[in-house]
């Protein structure tokens, strides 16, 4: 049973995610679209399972709940912070510059969801991949302190995301 | 007052914060004069912005009495999206040199948008 199982559902958050999307995308929850949104779920991982070889096989959904939590939160806080960056620091004082962050995380999944966090929040744009995937490169949009923004890119997200794909 | 104006009320102040968001993106992506800082303007402050003006779209539709989940679908797909065309953008930014020079990472060789191979270019990293 379990073996079948897996065979039918070979990932089954991306099999709830897209069922999800579906019924979304209805814009009505019903039996029917359930089922077909189910049926989707099957179908869509089983046909592009060839393209992505290597899941990552831990992923702890409580502990990403929580970081998306945190993120929404500091979506915010940047915005607020960034609009004032606009609205009050002239151009001749800001003081953009790059940071390169140290990589820890190894899976390209978990990478690239710290890079899209990074792109999301506080005043940083994640630009570049090094050649061999150990170094993150983070655009800033104005600050005095780089390594302070290393470190908090690191011990804020890069941590929990560490967490999460074990 | 019944529920119906509150979520109108909801609505109103949603869509005022979201226009002043999408505002100041726009003024921000006119003020900067560098490509690397034009980008953070839309990425950071389109986000909020946009998300508001949904908010606002969910709640007249709630207040309409015929409840809406679309925008919660569009939403997510925006915030998936503007990482991947901000990479792309910093990207070409690289490419052809059009900021300062980005510091050479800590344990690699060089950064991947950099290792194509290069005519006509003579600044080598």
């Amino acid at each position: 049973m379990a073996r079948a199982f897996d065979w039918l559902v070979p990932r089954p958050l991306l099999t709830l995610t897209l069922a999800i999307v579906w019924i979304l995308l209805q814009n009505e929850i019903t039996a029917g679209m359930a089922v077909f949104g189910l049926i989707l779920g099957i179908i869509i991982p089983w046909g592009t399972s060839v393209w992505w070889p290597d899941t990552p096989k831990g992923f702890r959904m409580g502990k990403m709940a929580l970081y998306s939590l945190v993120v929404v939160r500091d979506i915010i806080v940047a915005n607020i912070e960034v609009a004032w960056i606009v609205l009050t620091v002239p151009n001749a004082k800001l003081k953009p510059g790059w940071i390169v962050v140290p990589l820890e995380l190894k899976q390209p999944e978990a990478i690239s969801l710290l890079a899209g966090t990074i792109t999301l929040t506080p005043g940083t744009v994640s630009a570049d991949l090094s050649d061999k995937g150990h170094c993150l490169l983070v655009h800033v949009l104005h600050t005095d302190d780089a390594d302070a923004v290393r470190d908090e890119i690191k011990n804020r997200y890069e941590r929990r995301l560490l967490e999460i794909f074990e | 007052m019944t529920s119906e104006t509150l979520l109108l009320y909801g609505a109103t102040l949603a869509l005022m914060i979201g226009s002043a968001f999408v505002i100041v993106g726009v003024l921000g992506l006119m003020k900067f004069n560098d490509p690397m800082t034009r980008l953070h303007a839309p990425t950071k402050v389109g986000t909020l912005g946009i998300g508001m003006l949904l908010l606002a779209s969910m709640l007249k539709s709630m207040a309409a009495g015929d409840a809406s989940i679309h925008e919660l679908l569009i939403m997510s797909f925006l915030f998936v999206t503007t990482p991947i065309s901000a990479h792309f953008i910093a990207k070409v930014g690289i490419h052809l040199r059009a900021c300062d020079t980005p510091p050479s990472p800590t344990q690699d060789d060089t950064w991947s948008t950099l290792t194509t191979p290069q005519k006509n270019q003579q600044s080598a990293v």
